[in-house]
Order: structure tokens, then sequence, then C-alpha cells
């Protein structure tokens, strides 16, 4: 029986990462949203690693929180350990990472959820999406209730016809016991919607009683804390350690003489894997003489045994993996708790979609992580984000909100998916983006605030006090470049006693900083009268005077870059019938409907001479 | 939007040339490369004037030319434009525009100052299509010339160079990417040695650029051939016709004189031209022996038969010289009966040119020969590859400029993103040659050379 369940504004299907940021986000904007999810017990799951952040990743995170999304905050709530990473190699790439308690992370984030105002969440599977006339109309559960909506945002994760892989065995369902989506995939083809097969696995959890740790080199924490979220203060944590233990000859061994037991190399699998996120054996196989791999040993939370392998994700037998496992030292006795798989799901092919993330050809639909093709809890979140605020300002008849790439790693991250349909799962990686430095993960607040706030998800108060810390960077900058150090006996001994060469005429103080054998705290000394200022603000005046020279580099480059971007094409554009384009530009122009002239650019088979093509067909629309 | 400059017109030999520039840099440009005989501030200079002045480099008088200013809006592109009138010859036009180039210029796309002129609003609507035709047709040429430059060995070389780049960068990002795992760390020294690396080659192909080395020094050309062959009267005739500018320069020793000569537009410099001269001089009978010792000292050999007699031992010999060299075989008196074995000079498979140095005949031939061989895009000097494209030209300088900026942070002991960041610029830069991205290729590479991920 079906019944009318009532109307709504915007429906998210799928509670992870980028359903949870999704439906917070139309819901704080004042949409009447619900969130479905087959089993509220995943809402937020991390059915992988149990962290959050890591290289690029990080960045990720802030980008979010300084647009006003949820995981910075949430991970702050529930991490058991913090580090930040790459401290020595430059700013642009330093990057937090936090070991989470998983179910912690999940209760926070349902209560969230629970506690938000226009939300409504409700254990179900949506079997079918209704559009009419080229709109999204409803969507249908299970069991027959029918919710009419304006917008539909799918974020379905892996549990798009699921099929899990252990060695022989295989089996339909998603991640963690759950049901697998089986219906939606039919109803996505029945919409024309192309669809590609993608793979994935995680490694097996191990009671850590059976572990002797004794065996393995300890990783602890940071001493030092920032938390993720440019709103929070650091909590007080009682931070866990990992661990780091290695694989032997022994292990390898025993993966090659079982590699035709494995459902990838038996050629069962017909998925495309991602190259970052290889099984232990395609390692073996791939990198045969390298006699040993670092295994990771993370724990997944403070009321669990359970420890994550990292390192060790597999879809050999179960026999085999426990075999394999125990060649580890520390391992020697290890008990199994849940084995490695692989896992087999359906994606969109990610190129249909605007940069809006609604897909082209029907109004109101919009996709967010793994279902667009990419891995990672951080890059589905930050899709999720960027799919509530445009249906939101969809719904609002707004404009949508893309970031670019000089903006932000999200904007990175989308414009590379829809120009460039993954052929693997897409991982965010700090070298993908050009203008990395300016896209630090200290400075996410001041490129990404105002757009927070202008959408409407920075409140005022934040907003407030992030001008008065933007006014706060401003005045010290130019402070430190104006206030001039005498070569005086003590400036002379401070200077030599830092390793630094001694001065002869006065020299600005903001000169001295940029030399590499000082920094903000070191020069206290010898600046008289300096002014409080929180981390922040001394983090970030640090970095943009001592990187000042090849900031300002990449600013001129974003330059050139933004006159393209600026150049917008229109959807309705029939490249067809734009004279002097060569055929494949053609085809490839209608097929991907790029947002720009500089988006446009970025697609292969799209030469320059096509692009002046372009510029001069809107030059002519403009005076006609 | 940038400044461009291009040689705007068509090439060949002409009583002058013109250099045009166009962008919001274009006057301060001019400023650093033209020097005006009556010094005037540009806020003096009117539009639609012309200064008398010389261009130059550093200290050294390029050329004597006349420069018409043009002030926006008041131009073709509706920006700041310059014309420079030169005295023509492609190897000082191209000097001129590398000068342009090396100042900030760009090298403008096919089409380009048409295509702004449209886009600013100086061409009528009905002019667009027209404007698209240009670039699609010039685009073409360039497309074409670009297809052959790719099977040439330039883009194996450039591909080389990209490839040992793209594999320090991999390193680095790896480690930055994947911080967790025990990669061993890319020291800056380890980076600086490979930018050496890098620099000697790109240094060598910049050397190699037409305008470079061989515009400056021209091409070394030994004219070898037995006494009475006609290597005295090759050179006298090569030396009056309208078509070769001449110059003498003057060595340490008068054995040292050297003639330079252009000849359509490809700059060659006449070895022991004082041996040649003399055809009863000592030097010259010495023949074979000497023949080998210039043959050594040069880029290309023209070897020249008397096809009325029939081939020496001394003939030969100097045949044989030509192995595995840039040669051609001038069979010289066609005025007069062929006694000279055909068959087995062309077993020596090089480009035959018939000539008389009397009536003259075949000398166009012979010009054509020439220009053929050096008007290709890359030419094989002493097993070098050469530039002569403009375009790539200014790529390898671009690389350069950011292979510099690398080391001076490597100096500046710069964190390991900030330098990964100007050698990623080279690649990209590298890339527009070949047509690759960085972005995959490194991805690629770091996968392919480490086991990484969970």
């Amino acid at each position: 029986m079906k019944y009318d369940a009532g109307e709504y504004d915007v429906a998210v299907i799928g509670a992870g990462h980028a359903g949870c940021e999704a439906a917070l986000a139309a819901a704080r904007l004042g949409m009447k949203t619900l969130i479905f999810s087959i089993s509220l017990e995943c809402i937020a799951n991390m059915p992988c690693n149990p962290h959050i952040g890591g290289t690029s990743k990080g960045h990720l995170v802030r980008e979010i929180d300084s647009l006003g999304g949820e995981m910075a905050k949430n991970i702050d709530k529930t991490m058991i350990q913090l580090r930040m990473l790459n401290t020595s190699k430059g700013p642009a790439v330093h990057s937090l990472r936090a070991q989470a308690d998983r179910k912690r992370y999940q209760m926070e984030m349902k209560h969230t959820l629970e506690n938000q105002e226009n939300l409504f969440v409700k254990q179900a599977e949506i079997v079918d999406i209704k559009v009419e006339e080229g709109k999204i109309v409803a969507v249908e559960t299970n069991l027959g209730a029918i919710y009419r909506v304006k917008c539909v945002i799918l974020a379905t994760g892996t549990y798009l016809k699921g099929k899990i892989y252990i060695g022989e065995t295989s089996y339909e369902s998603g991640p963690d016991g759950v049901a697998a989506a089986n219906k939606l995939s039919e109803c996505l083809k029945n919409l024309n919607i192309e669809i590609q097969r993608f793979k994935t696995g995680t490694p097996a959890r191990i009671n850590k009683n059976s572990i002797d740790f004794s065996k393995m080199e300890v990783q602890e924490g940071d001493k030092d804390l920032v938390p993720f979220s440019f709103e929070d203060e650091m909590p007080k944590i009682d931070q866990v350690p990992c661990w780091l233990t290695y694989t032997n000859s022994k292990t390898h061994e025993i993966i090659r003489n079982n590699l035709h037991r494995s459902p990838m190399y038996a050629g069962v699998i017909e998925g495309t894997g991602p190259r970052y996120c290889p099984s232990i054996e395609d390692k073996v196989v791939r990198f045969a003489d390298k006699e040993r791999h670092q295994i990771f040993v993370e724990p997944v939370g403070l009321d669990t045994n359970e420890m994550y392998i990292q390192g060790m994700s597999s879809s050999l037998p179960e026999d085999v993996q426990i075999a394999m496992y125990r060649t580890l030292p520390g391992l020697e006795s290890a008990e199994f708790t849940r084995p490695a798989y692989a896992i087999e799901y359906d994606a969109i092919e990610p190129s249909q979609l605007k940069s809006s993330l609604e897909l082209k050809a029907i109004s109101g639909m919009f996709f967010a992580g793994q279902i667009n093709g990419t891995s990672g809890y951080e890059e589905a979140a930050c899709q999720g984000l960027i799919a509530g605020i445009n249906a939101t300002q969809k719904i609002k008849g707004k404009e949508p909100v893309i970031l670019d790439r000089s903006d932000a790693y999200i904007g990175v991250l989308i414009d590379d998916i829809v120009t460039k349909s993954t052929q693997e799962p897409y991982r965010m990686m700090t070298s993908r983006a050009e203008y990395r430095l300016l896209l630090r993960q200290d400075n996410a607040d001041l490129r990404l605030t105002e757009i927070g706030h202008d959408v409407g998800l920075i409140s005022d108060e934040r907003y407030n006090k992030f001008l008065e810390k933007k006014k706060n960077i401003e005045e010290e900058i130019e402070r430190l470049n104006s206030k001039i150090i005498k070569p005086t006996k003590a400036v002379n001994e401070f200077l030599s006693k830092n390793g630094t060469s001694e001065i002869t005429t006065g020299v600005k103080l903001s000169e001295l900083l940029k030399r590499t054998e000082l920094n903000y705290d070191l020069l206290k000394e010898i600046d008289e009268n300096r002014p409080e200022l929180d981390r922040q603000v001394k983090e970030e005046v640090e970095i943009m005077v001592k990187y000042e020279g090849y900031i300002n580099m990449q600013k001129k480059q974003v330059e050139g870059f933004k006159k393209l971007e600026k150049k917008l094409l229109s959807e309705e554009i029939d490249y067809n019938e734009i004279k002097g384009l060569r055929l494949e530009a053609r085809q490839k122009l209608n097929k991907y409907k790029p947002y720009s002239i500089g988006q446009a650019s970025r697609i292969s088979g799209v030469s320059p001479a096509d692009i002046s093509v372009l510029l001069i067909y809107l030059e002519q629309k403009k005076r006609s | 939007m940038s400044t461009i400059v291009a040689i705007s017109t068509a090439p060949g030999i002409g009583g002058i040339g013109i250099i045009r520039m166009s962008g919001e840099q274009c006057f301060e440009i001019l400023d650093k490369v033209f020097k005006q005989k009556n010094k005037q501030n540009i806020e003096e200079i009117k539009g639609y004037s012309i200064k008398y002045g010389f261009i130059m480099e550093e200290e050294k008088i390029i050329d004597e030319v006349l420069v018409s200013y043009f002030k926006a809006p008041k131009s073709y592109t509706a920006e700041n434009m310059c014309e420079i009138n030169s005295h023509g010859g492609i190897v000082i036009m191209n000097k001129i525009l590398d000068l342009c180039l090396r100042n900030g210029a760009e090298l403008a796309e096919p089409g380009e100052f048409t295509k702004r002129a449209f886009l600013n609003g100086r061409l009528d609507l009905s002019q667009a299509e027209a404007v698209i035709d240009i670039i699609n047709s010039k685009t073409e040429r360039e497309a074409k010339v670009s297809i052959d430059q790719l099977e040439g060995n330039l883009s194996e070389k450039i591909e080389k160079i990209r490839k040992i780049i793209i594999s320090v960068m991999a390193d680095i990002e790896a480690t930055i990417d994947y911080p967790e795992y025990d990669l061993e760390e890319v020291t800056n020294q380890k980076i600086a040695n490979i930018l050496d690396e890098v620099d000697i080659l790109l240094n060598s192909l910049e050397k190699s650029f037409y305008n470079g080395k061989i515009l400056r020094e021209g091409i070394s050309t030994a004219i070898i051939g037995k006494p009475n062959a006609g290597k005295s009267s090759l050179l006298n005739i090569i030396l009056n016709e309208e078509r070769a500018i001449v110059t003498d320069i003057e060595g340490t020793t008068r054995d040292t004189i050297e003639e330079f000569i252009s000849i359509e537009g490809v700059p060659l410099k006449i070895i022991d031209t004082a041996g040649i001269r003399n055809a009863n001089d000592e030097v010259e009978r010495i023949g074979v022996n000497k023949a080998k010792e210039i043959a050594k000292k040069s880029d290309i050999i023209i070897a020249i038969f008397d096809s009325n007699k029939r081939l020496t031992t001394e003939d030969r010999e100097i045949l044989d010289l030509l192995e595995n060299r840039n040669a051609i075989i001038l069979l010289n008196k066609i005025d007069l009966e062929r006694k000279i074995d055909i068959k087995e000079i062309k077993k020596y498979n090089k480009p035959i040119v018939e000539i008389s140095t009397k009536t003259r005949d075949g000398l166009d031939v012979l010009y054509e020969q020439i220009s053929k061989m050096f008007k290709l895009n890359e030419i094989a000097i002493d097993g070098e590859t050469i530039v002569s494209n403009e375009r790539h030209k200014t790529i390898i300088i671009n690389s350069r400029k950011n292979l510099d900026k690398a080391r001076e942070t490597i100096k500046n002991n710069m964190p390991i993103d900030i330098i990964s960041t100007y050698l990623k610029e080279i690649i990209e830069e590298l890339g527009k040659i070949t047509g690759e991205t960085v972005t995959e290729d490194v991805i690629s590479e770091i996968f392919s050379k480490f086991c990484l991920g969970k």
C-alpha cells in the first residue's frame, strides 16, 4: 500500500558523512528536510578507517567548518588522538589528523541531527525517485510512503548494489552487515543516469587483548593540540596511542600462495579499485621487491577493544587472512572480530553533474559523496555540504554556490570530478591543488567564512569574531612592516644567538621574521610593546609574512586563472551551432556543459583555439 | 590582459619587417629594448606618432628602427600598441622579438591581435566569423608544425627532462601526501643536484635555439673540394648575391677571417674563407688535409666537385668526410659536359645540387636546399637537438626562469612544498610542448613508485 507521507523541501538519501552535512545545511537554511537511512545505527558511520583528517583531508575538514558544516565540530568532540602532520614541510601542507572514537562520533552526529530544527530523521530505504517533466517531485520508501519533495540529494555511499567479497564467498550487503540498497540503482538506470561499478576494501578488526603491543612501535599524539573547528576551544582529551608493525617475507609468502583464492586476482570482481587504497595482495604483487610494508594499528574507540589494522585490506578468504595477519610481530595470536573484505558498489559517472552537484539532466536531483566516485569521509562530507547548500539555493531561486580551484580544495575536488570523469575512486591529494600555497588549512576561515555567512550557515556572532580576527591579522602585519629594529648591541646579540647574521642598519621587523632561523615567538625578545594576540592570529601573521613572496606569486597566477573562470557559459548553449569549433570540442562541450570558459579549457579535447572561438561567441552574444 | 608580441610581416627577406606588440605593458617593455634618439617619456609621446632610435641588447645596437606608437583605445586592438619597423631579415626580426619576450611580453597566439581587436569592441560583429577563420587556419598551420615537432627528437628530449622532474616531484609529493609512511625524505641538496642536471639539459636546448647560438654565431660552414673545383667562385657569387647579407667579422689573425652570410634567413659562417679566396695560396694546394681540418670544425659541409671530370682518389676522400654529417654535394660546371660518376656519388646519400658558378644556374636550388635543411624545426648539429620554434624557445626560457626560482627557494632554505611549487611550474611549462598535464603524471608516478594506502 502506498500512502502520501506529506510535503517537504529536501530529501537526503543516506546518512553517512555526505548525507549528514547535506541534511544539516538544508535544515539550517530553513528547508523542511528529510534524511533517510536504511539503519539509523549507521548514521555517520566509519566503516573503514577510524580517523578523520590527514593530508589534504584535514584541509577539507577546515573548509567544511568555515562554510558552516559539522564535521570539524563533531570530531573535536569525539577525538581520542590528534596529530599535526607534515610540520617540517611548510605551511601549505600541514594537516590535522585525529583518531575518532567511532561510536561516539556516530552518536554525537545522530544527536545533532535529531536536535536540528526542520530536520526529520527516518529509518527507511528509498526505492524510487519520481521525476515529472525533468523535475524531482517525490521519493518513495520500501514501505510505500511517498514524500513529495522539491529536491533530492543522493548520498548512498557504498550501499548501491553493494556486494561484499571475502575469498570464495560473496554476498549482497552494505558495510558492517547493513543491507544493501538494491532497488535505487534500477531507478537511476531508468532515469538514464550512467552508472559505473567501483570497488574498495577494508582490513580486519582485531581484539586488542590478543595483541602483544610490546613488539610494536608506539605512535603517540601531539603535545600541543589544536581543534579542527575555528570556533572550538581545544577540549581536554586523554589521548590513546596508535601502533606500528610490519609485514615480512612469511606474510608475503602466504599471500602469494593463496592469490588464486582472491576474487580480485581470480577476476571475479569487475569494479575498479583505487590505486591509493590497494589491498595487501596488490601491494605484494605490484611491489614484489619490497621486503616489508608498514601496518598501522589504530584504536576504534574507548569503549571497544576493536583495533583497525591499516594497510592490511584484503579480499582473501578468512582462513588465509587469519594466517597472514598472525605473521605480523605483535599479532601472533590475533583474534579477529571482523574480517577484511572488498566491496563493490554502484556509482554514477560524475561528469553528468554540474559544478553545483545537481544532475544536468534532472532539475532538483543532487548527488554527493561516494556515489560520485569519490572515496573518503572528508571528500564525502564536503560534497554533502555543497549539495545541501545548493539544493536550498535552488529552492530559494538563488544562484548556486560554486567554489573554484583557487577558493578551496572543495572547489578542486568538484571541478576534477565533473570535468575529468574519474576512472577510479577519487581521493583528495595536495598535489591536485594548483594553488596550494593559498589553500592552506590555517587560512580556510579567511578564504571561506564570508561565503558561509552570505549563504546563511555562519552566524553573525561567528562572523563578527572572524572580522575581528581578520582585522587583528592585518594590523599586526602592518605593525611588523612599519616597525624598524635598530642595530643595537642587544639586537645583534639576539640575532647571533639564534644563528642568523647581525644587522648594521635599521631593518623592518617583518624582514627579520622572513629569516628562516627566526619566528614570531622568538622575535618577542626584541619586539617591545608587542600586542597580546591569540594563537590563530599569530600563526596567520607568521605564515603571511614569512612566505609573502611565494604567496604573492600564486595570487598572481590566480588572477590569470580567474579571468576565464568569470566568463560563464549557459547550460542552454548548443555547441553544435557554434561555427568554428572542432568536432571533438563540440561533442565534449555538449557532454560536459561546462560552467565557465575556464572549466571548458580543462576538458580534454578542447583546444586553445576552441577556447578562442568560445570567447568570440560570448562577445557576439553580448553585443547582439 | 598580458602583453603579446609577434612578427607581423610575412617571412622572407623584405626591405623592412614589422614587430607588433600589444597590451597593458607594451610601452614598459618597449622602453627596455628601444633607445630613442631624442628621449621622450611615454606621457609626452602622442598616439599615431613615430620615433627614431635603436633596438638595444644591453649596450649593443641590434638594429636602427622606427617605432610607431598607438595609445589605447586608438589602436587596432584598442590596447596600447607599438610597431617596430626593423631592417627585415629573419635574423634581426627574431632577435628583436626575442628581446621583447625576454622583457616580459608573451608570444601572440594565432590570430590573437585580431581576436583582441574583436573582444575589445574594435571590430564589427560581422567580422567575428572571419576572426574565427583566422584563428582556425593559423592554428591548423601551427598544429601541423607542432606535429612535425612532436615526431622529432625535441619532444623526446623535453619528455626526458620532464620525467626527471616528475620523478623527483613524485618523491616529494609522496612524502607530503603520505607523511605517516617511512619514505625517504627528499633533501634540498638532492633537488639542487637534479635542478643542476635539468638546467644543463635545458640550457643546451635554449642555446641551440636558432636565434641563440646559430643566429649569433652562424652555422659553421665548410666549403671543401679539390683545387679548381670552384670553391672561391662559389663563395664569390654567394657574396655578390643581392639576397645575402654580408658582414666581415675580423678575427685575431688573417687565417680566421670569416664571412657571415644569411641565405633565406639561414645564417652561415663560412670558415676559412681566406684559404678559399687565395686560390693560388699554399693553403689551397694542401687540398684534402686542409679539407679534413676545416670539415671537422663545421656544422655543415658544402662539398664541391667538378662535374666535368671523373672522380679522383682525392675526391673520394672528400666524399668520405661527409659520412654522418650535414652536407650538400655540389656538382659544379654543369655548363660543361658531364663526366663525373654520378652513380657513385649517389651512394653517399647526401642531397645533390647541380650548379654552374659561371652561369649561376642551380644557385636557387642550392639556396632552397640550405633553407630546407635549416628551416626545419629541429636540426641536428654535432648531434644536438636544435630548437627553432619561437614558442618552444619561450617555453624553455620560462622553464629556466622557474628553475632559477626553485634554486633561490632552496638557497633560502624554504620548505619543500614551496620548492615543489616551482618544480610543478617547470613540468607544466614543458608540458605545453608535449601536450601533457602535470597532476595526473605526478600522481601516477607516486603510485607506481611507492606502495601507499590503507
